[in-house]
């Protein structure tokens, strides 16, 4: 019994795409063994997917053939590795000393009341997720909160408006 | 007279130096130095020389650093440098400015560093979310192959460098360097037991010398400027240039490069602008939120590594938060501590159970439900998360701002508690 929930795990390993396999296949090249890989590998995945799901993270271990659990232990030690369903935006707000000085709560409670969301979750139409980030290293411009992959700095309420909308139509 | 090596091509409203312009102003000419015939024990020579200590907040001397490296025929061939460029501390925001302003720099320095250690590999452990400075990095290195200061026989030294940009995925503990080495094989950011240091035993088990992006970033000037010039840079004891920053409610916060030795009035009041209109100095942490609190009689200290150690904090990371007289020194603490829990990597029970305690304590302070007890708590943490007693510094860094803040700002503590609620919030 035991021995076929272990086996329909594993073949629940989603097969990786050709693009996948190629960025995975550059890192390899660039460590002496496949381990170092894994964490490049479920950002890779991530940036394919969206996020890492179990079927993503079970073909990523029998890729590189590391243990499910090692690399599932590696998925959730670092925040920035999605294990759930993301929205089409994540944003990453800085509530670190500097910002926090500066006035963050006020501007984290006015995206809260404009996308309806509080930290780890996502807008009923999938266009923002929400999630706190340490210092972002721009703690002369603060308020500070990152959109994907772009800084947004010296945070006011109106600010936040503007920025919801200009992703909104992106 | 160059007086601010690591700045000088920095200009953040145009894009960074292109590997032309860079050279043009000076760069690349250490390792030119080093291809007429500098060997490495001549640079490790010029590097203790210098005098220069790590800018990533330990301050451990470089070249001493460097020189627990293995030599000679019977030292493992493969040996790693990586640069530390996770910067995550709480109100640091230096090294950003180094790799999005001038990314051949560091490159540069990079380069003198692996020569001296004689590694051929070389990985930038880069902060993920610094999107802009991994694009401005990546482009450089990119020159850097195409021009023949990277990859094999650079400039005919027989010397071969390949530098790897290894972009992380969060967590604070991943900037203390064992814990860095570990993410970068692939295992979970805990830290590792020291010794062996990895200077000995690192990345894979083989010699490491890891530095932090600043440090980095002061070897190109010590070699094309010498010695003599560098220590002629500071006005106090330490040498060199130091990026310092200053964030809160100054009229305008900043990062400048300043000689060391200033008093930090200089700093607050001059590049700083002083205290937005209104608003009192109560206290700054002068070098990240691992760092004890100073208050404005400090002022007339230097920005030096021990004449700050003298008052009891330290220089580290030099770059300043400020606690104006309207904000709750409580709740600055208590943001902290909130962060420290968060960021504890789990291995050790002190640290593990400890800071997610003292920030509940804190919640309940924010609450108007703190208690005499609760006090007594936070104060005996002090002791059971200092130094010696957990696995990494993580902990003891928390102890820093918990354990200055109770001394320095003891009314407010009190007041949490008899009037039950915060009483800067109106
Ligand atoms: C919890 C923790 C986080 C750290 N984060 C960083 C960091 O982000 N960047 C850094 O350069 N050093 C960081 N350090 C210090 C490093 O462990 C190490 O001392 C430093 O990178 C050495 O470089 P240096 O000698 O050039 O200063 C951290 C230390 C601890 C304990
Ligand atoms: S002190 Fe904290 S961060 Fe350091 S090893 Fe212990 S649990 Fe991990
Ligand atoms: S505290 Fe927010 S950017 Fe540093």
């Amino acid at each position: 019994m035991s021995q076929q929930v272990i086996a329909s795990t594993a073949n629940k390993a989603r097969k990786l795409s050709a693009e996948e396999i190629a960025e995975i296949e550059h890192e390899m090249t660039l460590y002496p063994d496949k381990r170092a890989v894994g964490l490049e590998a479920l950002k890779i995945v991530q940036k394919h997917q969206g996020w890492v799901s179990d079927e993503s993270l079970l073909g990523i271990s029998k890729y590189l053939d590391i243990p499910a659990a090692d690399l599932e232990g590696v998925a959730t030690f670092f925040n920035l590795v999605y294990r759930q369903q993301v929205g089409k935006n994540v944003i990453l707000f800085c509530d670190s000393v500097s910002c926090w000085i500066m006035g963050c709560e006020g501007i984290k409670g006015h995206i809260k009341e404009q996308l309806a969301i509080d930290y780890g979750e996502t807008t009923e139409d999938g266009d923002f997720t929400l999630i706190p980030v340490p210092c972002l290293g721009d703690c002369d411009r603060a308020p500070v909160m990152m959109v994907g992959p772009d800084l947004h700095r010296n945070l006011t309420p109106e600010k936040i408006d503007s920025i919801i909308k200009d992703y909104k139509s992106k | 007279m160059v007086t601010n090596p690591l700045t000088k091509n920095i200009d953040m409203s145009r894009p960074p130096l292109d590997i032309a312009a860079y050279e043009a102003n000076d760069g690349y000419q250490s390792v030119h130095a080093i291809a007429k015939g500098l060997s490495p024990e001549d640079v490790l020579e010029l590097v203790k020389g210098s005098g220069l200590k790590g800018r990533g907040g330990a301050g451990f001397p470089t070249g001493l650093k460097w020189s627990f490296v293995p030599r000679g025929d019977n030292s493992p061939k493969q040996k790693y440098l990586v640069v530390n460029a996770d910067e995550m501390e709480p109100g640091t925001f230096k090294d950003r400015l180094l790799m999005e302003g001038d990314p051949h720099l560091m490159l540069e320095g990079m380069i003198i560093a692996a020569y001296t250690i004689q590694a051929s590999k070389a990985y930038i452990f880069l902060r993920g979310e610094y999107t802009v400075s991994e694009q401005a990095l990546r482009r450089a290195i990119k020159e850097a192959y195409e021009k023949g200061y990277l990859g094999k026989d650079i400039l005919g030294t027989g010397f071969d460098l390949d530098i790897i940009m290894h972009t992380s995925a969060g967590r604070y503990i991943c900037g203390e360097e064992t814990a860095l080495l570990n993410a970068l094989e692939g295992k979970r950011a805990n830290p590792r037991a020291k010794p062996p240091f990895p200077q000995v035993s690192g990345l894979w088990g083989k010699p490491t010398i890891v530095n932090n992006v600043e440090t980095i970033c002061n070897l190109p000037g010590i070699l094309t400027y010498g010695v003599d010039w560098y220590h002629g840079l500071t006005k106090g004891n330490d040498h060199g240039t130091k990026l310092f920053g200053v964030s809160g409610k100054v009229k305008t916060p900043g990062c400048w490069e300043l000689p060391l030795g200033l008093p930090i009035r200089e700093l607050l009041e001059g590049y700083a602008g002083g205290m937005q209109d209104g608003l009192e100095l109560r206290g700054f942490l002068p070098g990240g939120g691992s760092t004890d609190f100073m208050l404005p009689e400090h002022l007339d200290v230097t920005l030096d590594y021990d004449e700050i150690a003298k008052v009891g904090s330290r220089l580290a990371t030099g770059t300043m938060i400020v606690l104006d007289d309207k904000t709750c020194p409580v709740g600055m603490v208590g943001n902290l501590m909130k962060f420290f829990a968060h960021e504890s990597c789990g291995f050790c029970t002190p640290c593990r159970d400890g800071l997610p305690w003292v920030d509940q304590i804190f919640r309940d302070f924010e609450n108007g439900e703190g208690s005499e007890k609760d006090l007594q708590i936070l104060h005996d943490h002090v002791t059971y998360l200092g130094p010696g007693r957990t696995f990494c510094a993580l902990a003891p860094g928390a102890t820093a701002p918990l354990g200055s803040g109770l001394k320095y700002f003891k009314e407010d503590f009190e007041k949490h508690i008899t009037q039950k609620r915060c009483s800067y919030k109106h």
